[in-house]
């Protein structure tokens, strides 16, 4: 039992620890593919310094992601080695599919993105950051399938020894929540680099550094800043929609909704008291009901539907649920302002709008850390939600002492990666991109 | 042989493949970063050996990420036996290569203290070099497993002498790899050097190497017989053999792909010895987990066979692409 509890712990810091790198990886490839467009297209210098600078941000983001995404990759092993004697039919393959469709590719020409702009063709370089970007989203694709099929498992068939086969593997890969999962992930690590990349330029510009290539990168920034919270308004609310669809449970802890109702609230910040079984707070009427299907008085399923044995820690649901809300709605607000002071011309001099900007880069990431939160503790007690609990799935031969071990070491390393890890970013942005020519400013 | 057994056998040679895709490949860039202290004596030169493996060991690495994959949809069994059970060196697997990768990065931008990264960089490839072997060793010669399926040693029985002795001619080997690529990237009195470890390596590699087939011939009857244990006993002679003709020549090309060849050859003399079987029992032979019992369905391994037999040859074209866009003597701008 105490094996268990410390494989979950360590489960959770590895992973919530990686994924604070690829959600920067994706969407500054993402940004950097636009430079680099841009640049081709325009023939403008301007967008070669910003490409650069940003491989080279890029180059440090990735090299944590990769050290620690292999971490992840063994895991399944070490510490889940009965999930996945189990489940090897299907979760299996889609850490390999991910391997070969999907790291290679970004792997390899991530080289070619960092190293190569002196040994390459513009053109080519044009192609290797396209497929930098599409490798990096194959692998988010991958990796998000293999959770949703933990989540809404789909394609499969139970023999009777209690192995799942697989089926279907299409099924299997477009399981109910692939789909709106993949969109929200994405689009959260979109929203993540917009912030971080408007949160630099902002400071450059506010100190009146590195003049038009900052400029240029605000710009850019802000408008991503304008559109990426906005569309993941949308895939937010489909998401939330599928998981009430599939996963009721998960959904009424979201909202600390214990009675199946008629016309259900949605609450803006608040606190649920298990005991008590009752959710205080503010909320607004029949709120859940009319964001589920626009009927104020459409039915959702409560808690009480199921025994308390098979809820999740309520309160930690709830909580990270309502701050990754929050900060999606702030994320929307800051960058429609953003967008504003853009179009009348003021944005290079609100000394103010650009002193708070660098302030927000790390909110994306809290965003990220809640939501995974609300998604993965939610579907507990399940690691394979209706077919298998978590605690079936712990290795048998691990032993606590062992853990405390395996736990410690990464603690440490992980400590000091973080801590280098700010320092050279804080060092890269400090140097800035390439001086432009002439000293033109 | 029924058709699942087609597929169990295709993929033993699969996983076989990338496996030893990674050795060969990593195992050069891990070779130059142990060799980094020993080569690089001023900044340039160690600016240089880094910069001849910066551009590609991510790739490189991707090998190992996609076997270990490969095993897991393949013979989930063995995957989960192996990594729970020699747990505490799996943790040790995961710290060297960590440090290994963050390393370079961190040298490039901390100056202060490049000479800690230096060591970490090498270290951490030391070690991980030398685990793999280990790792390997005991999974041929094989582990106590208990009815279930699980591993039933501890982690003192993963150090007894015949894997040591693979992990110390897998070291060899690596070594071996990495000077031959430093003799391949780089120029005037570096590459000089990089001559020399090599010869030296030569001679080690020799040892290790006749040390190795012999207690292969030892622990495993009937390799005599096995037309792949003469293969690969042939390609590792003729690898060093030539080897050292090269050296001799001081031919910077051919040493490369020399030593792979003998590196080739030890991989092919364990799967060899090792085939049907993945993990041997040292306790009871009939409760080695084996391709056919520890495999998945049918249906799994023909999607991933298409999987893989699609996608690899396109890895290996763009893969070979990117080495030679980075080809030739290593350039000042190759690093920043
Ligand atoms: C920048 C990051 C970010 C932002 C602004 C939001 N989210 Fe989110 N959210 C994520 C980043 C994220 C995530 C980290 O990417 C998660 C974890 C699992 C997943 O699919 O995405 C997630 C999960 C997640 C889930 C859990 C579903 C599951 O079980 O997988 C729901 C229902 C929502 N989100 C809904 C919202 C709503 C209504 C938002 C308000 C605008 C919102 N998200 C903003
Ligand atoms: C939603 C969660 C995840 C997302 C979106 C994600 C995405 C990515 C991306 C885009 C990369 C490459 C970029 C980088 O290194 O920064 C990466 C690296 C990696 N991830 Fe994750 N990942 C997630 C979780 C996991 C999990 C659970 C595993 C375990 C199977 C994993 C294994 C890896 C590995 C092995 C690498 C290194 C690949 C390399 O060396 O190039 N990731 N991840
Ligand atoms: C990258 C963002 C992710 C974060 C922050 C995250 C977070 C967590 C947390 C907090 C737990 C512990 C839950 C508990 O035991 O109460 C957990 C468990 C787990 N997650 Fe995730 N997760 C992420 C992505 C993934 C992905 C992509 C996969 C699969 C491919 C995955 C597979 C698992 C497994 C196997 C467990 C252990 C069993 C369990 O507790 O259910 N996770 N994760």
């Amino acid at each position: 039992m105490e094996a268990l509890l410390l494989a979950r712990i360590q489960f959770a810091f590895t992973i919530g620890f990686h994924i604070l790198f690829p959600m920067m990886t994706l969407g500054t490839a993402g940004v950097i593919l636009l430079s680099e467009t841009l640049h081709l297209i325009k023939k403008d210098d301007v967008y070669r310094r910003i490409t650069d600078y940003l491989a080279r941000l890029l180059a440090l983001i990735f090299v944590v992601g990769a050290a620690t995404g292999i971490v992840m990759e063994f895991s399944f092993g070490t510490n889940w080695s009965s999930y996945s004697r189990t489940v090897g039919d299907i979760f299996g393959p889609l850490l390999a599919a991910e391997g070969i469709l999907a790291f290679f590719l970004e792997s390899v020409f991530v080289g070619v993105l960092i190293f190569g702009r002196k040994r390459v063709s513009p053109r080519v370089y044009w192609v290797s950051a396209l497929l930098v970007f599409i490798g990096g989203h194959l692998s988010a694709f991958w990796i998000i399938v293999a959770n949703s099929w933990m989540q809404t498992p789909a394609g499969y068939e139970i023999t009777a020894g209690g192995k799942i086969l697989l089926r279907d593997f299409s099924a299997a890969v477009f399981n109910p929540s692939t789909g709106v999962r993949l969109a929200h992930t994405v689009l959260a690590s979109w929203v993540t680099s917009a912030v971080m990349v408007s949160g630099i330029a902002a400071y450059y510009v506010r100190k009146g550094l590195h003049g038009e290539t900052a400029r240029a990168m605000l710009k850019m920034g802000i408008v991503l800043f304008a559109i990426t919270p906005l569309l993941q308004l949308g895939a937010a609310h489909a998401h939330a929609i599928q998981v009430i669809d599939t996963q009721p449970v998960k959904a009424a802890a979201m909202e600390g909704h214990f009675q199946t109702t008629r016309g259900a609230d949605i609450f803006v910040f608040g606190y649920v008291d298990e005991a008590a079984e009752k959710t205080y707070g503010l909320s607004l009427p029949g709120g859940l009901s009319f964001l589920y299907n626009f009927d104020f008085n459409s039915e959702i399923q409560g808690l009480k539907e199921v025994e308390k044995d098979q809820w999740p820690p309520l309160n930690l649901v709830f909580q990270s649920y309502h701050i990754m809300v929050t900060l999606g709605m702030a994320f929307i607000g800051v960058g429609l302002l953003g967008a504003l002071l853009l179009w009348t011309g003021r944005l290079y001099t609100a000394k103010w709008f650009l002193w708070i900007l660098p302030f927000l880069i790390p909110l994306p990431h809290i965003a990220h850390e809640t939501g995974w939160i609300t998604a993965e503790v939610g579907r507990q007690p399940w690691i394979i939600y209706g077919l298998m609990k978590t605690a079936a799935g712990a290795s048998v031969v691990v032993s606590a002492g062992e853990l405390a071990f395996s736990l410690t070491m990464f603690f440490l390393v992980y400590l000091l990666l973080f801590v280098m890890f700010l320092l050279l970013f804080l060092k890269i942005v400090k140097k800035g991109p390439e001086p432009a020519p002439g000293g033109r400013a | 042989m029924d058709s699942l057994q087609t597929f169990q056998v295709l993929w033993f040679v699969l996983i076989f493949g990338l496996l030893l895709g990674y050795a060969l490949l990593d195992g050069f860039d891990l070779g130059v970063a142990t060799l980094l202290p020993f080569l690089g004596r001023t900044k340039e030169d160690k600016d240089a050996l880094v910069a001849s493996i910066g551009p590609v060991w991510d790739g490189n690495e991707v090998w190992l990420i996609t076997g270990g994959g490969a095993l897991f949809a393949a013979f989930p069994h063995a995957y989960a036996t192996a990594f729970s059970g020699f747990y505490p060196a799996m943790m040790l697997v995961l710290l060297a290569l960590i440090f290994r990768a963050v390393s370079m990065e961190f040298r490039a931008h901390d100056s202060a203290r490049a000479g800690l990264w230096e060591k970490t960089l090498a270290g951490g490839s030391a070690l991980a070099a030398l685990l793999f072997g280990v790792a390997l060793g005991n999974v041929i010669y094989g582990v106590p497993i208990s009815g279930r399926m699980e591993y039933d040693g501890s982690f003192f029985t993963l150090l007894r002498p015949v894997p040591l002795v693979f992990g110390v001619a897998g070291l060899a080997a690596v070594l071996l790899q990495g000077a031959a690529w430093a003799v391949k990237k780089t120029e005037g009195a570096l590459q000089e050097r990089a001559f020399r470890a090599a010869k030296i390596l030569l001679g080690i590699n020799a040892a290790a190497a006749v040390v190795y087939f012999i207690v292969m011939a030892g622990a495993f009857d009937g390799l005599f017989q096995n037309v792949f244990f003469w293969a690969a006993l042939l390609m590792t002679l003729a690898g060093l053999a030539g080897l050292s003709f090269s050296l001799q020549k001081k031919n910077d090309r051919a040493p490369f792909w020399e030593s792979s060849c003998a590196f080739a050859g030890l991989f092919l003399a364990a799967g060899a010895a090792q085939f049907p079987t993945l993990i041997r029992a040292s306790n009871d032979p009939a409760l080695s987990l084996t391709i056919y019992n520890s495999s998945t369905g049918l249906y799994t391994l023909q999607i991933m066979a298409v999987i893989a037999l699609v996608g690899m040859p396109i890895v290996l074209g763009y893969t070979i692409f990117v080495y030679r866009l980075f080809k030739g003597k290593v350039r000042g701008d190759d690093s920043y």
